[in-house]
């Protein structure tokens, strides 16, 4: 297993950073366990009520997995990860990871996978009859900057249909995974791309009970960023919980 | 100014694309003295086994201490110690598995002490947000006894959260709802 160094002054400043206790957001803000036009929901949540857990040293603290999971070979460029280059636009997708006060996550691990330009995932559970395309695998891994960015080179997934009701269709999505510094930070969520039309239909995406919340969840289209000749370029930053606002009340 | 979080989504059934890797489900080399295999299944609301389901784990070693880098509570000293175990597979049964060591109590600044513990992440298609429990131990009956967060479950549900001794570690099943329902917690 590789360890990961960390020097004695990223420590220092980490304990700095490190709030005691991750703001608790409201149950009516979150996202639902309990979905029901989102079908797969009914069966798969908790209908006893979750129990108080006060944040202590286990919910504070986290794994930082750092650079000894990436592989080195293009960890964050999927039109690279294979001989030939995969079919569909081009695209770059950066950003930055940020707690509710605006602070930069640094050297926080992003995790994303997504269909191809076709809708279809390289997964053998996937039967959706669209092609795979043997240049892309739909993974990819980064370590946030000192400034908490990320960035991307992919191809723009295509929407793809699925069982929830008749005529369901995905819009379009890259799917994210964010360790955060805690526990209390975990958050898995999926990005979305600008004015797609299928947002009014989408269970999981309404699922999200406010609108504003939903444009979180929503990149922008970043002309001035846009490589010619080459790709356009989206953007889309995430916020994670930052420090929340009773440390005492947490304290066992 | 505060921002709103970004609101979580379900992390699908494709997620082996992307969330694996190979020491994933490592949270301590195998090979480690004491390294314990913690396993157990993960059941929806009909008792159906829940294959696309996604686990984590996360605790502190043998002496209560963190593999955490952001600097509390005092690094683990224990070589190849993450602390960290993810099981992801593509082609799951519903059976998840993770190596790690056996979890020490924990000592709070206050003095309060914990019961060795471990922090976990349930994840599935169907849940739009992830839920969180923790696994106790039943061999640790006085720990437990005096634990402050076992004591706040109602006591007819607090079983839901003791992992039993296997040949190599421990089991602890996962039940997403109905009869036997885990505690899951808000945090």
């Amino acid at each position: 297993m590789t360890e990961v160094t960390t020097t004695e002054h990223e420590v220092y400043e980490a304990i700095t950073d490190t709030p005691p206790c991750y703001l608790r957001e409201p149950e009516e803000e979150l996202t639902p366990i309990d979905y029901p036009r989102y079908k797969s929901s009914v069966l798969r949540h908790p209908k006893q009520p979750l129990i108080y857990l006060p944040q202590n040293i286990t919910e504070i603290t986290g794994p930082q997995l750092g650079s000894s999971i990436l592989t080195g070979h293009f960890d964050n460029d999927l039109t690279r990860q294979h001989a030939g280059e995969p079919l569909g636009e081009r695209i770059t997708l950066t950003g930055r990871v940020f707690d509710t006060e605006g602070k930069p996550l640094r050297s926080t691990l992003v995790e994303i996978w997504q269909a191809n330009a076709s809708g279809r995932y390289l997964h053998k559970w996937d039967r959706w009859p669209a092609p795979l395309d043997p240049n892309f695998s739909g993974a990819g891994r980064c370590i946030t900057d000192d400034d908490g960015r990320y960035s991307f080179v992919t191809i723009k997934p295509g929407p793809y249909p699925w069982g929830n009701h008749y005529n369901a269709w995905r819009p379009a999505h890259i799917h994210f995974s964010l360790l955060g510094r805690a526990f209390a930070q975990r958050l898995v969520t999926q990005m979305y791309f600008p004015a797609d039309p299928l947002f009014p239909y989408d269970p999981i995406f309404q699922a999200v009970p406010d609108e504003a919340a939903r444009q979180r969840m929503v990149s922008r289209f970043a002309p001035q960023e846009s490589v010619p000749d080459w790709a356009l370029a989206y953007e889309w930053d995430i916020y994670l919980r930052g420090p929340g606002a009773t440390p005492f009340e947490e304290a066992l | 100014m505060i921002y709103g979080t970004t609101p979580s989504q379900t992390v699908g059934p494709y997620f082996a694309i992307g969330l694996p890797w190979p020491e994933g489900p490592l949270a301590v080399t195998p090979d480690a003295p004491g390294a314990i295999t913690i396993t157990g299944v993960v059941y929806d609301g009909a008792g159906e086994v829940v294959h696309d389901s996604l686990v984590e784990i996360w605790g502190a070693d043998p002496e209560g201490r963190f593999a955490d880098l952001w600097g509390y509570g005092g690094a683990s000293s224990v070589a190849g110690f993450r602390g960290f175990a993810r099981y992801a597979k593509e082609d799951g049964d519903g059976t998840y598995e993770l190596i790690t060591l056996k979890p020490g109590a924990v000592t709070l600044p206050s003095g309060v002490v914990l019961a060795p513990h471990l922090d976990v992440h349930v994840f599935a298609r169907g849940m739009l947000r992830h839920v969180d429990t923790r696994i106790y131990f039943a061999d640790e009956a006085t720990a437990n006894a005096a634990d402050p967060i076992l004591s706040s479950v109602p006591q007819e549900r607090r079983e839901t959260l003791i992992a039993t001794a296997t040949d190599n570690g421990y089991r602890f099943d996962i039940h997403l709802q109905g009869s036997g329902e885990t505690v899951f917690f808000a945090l």
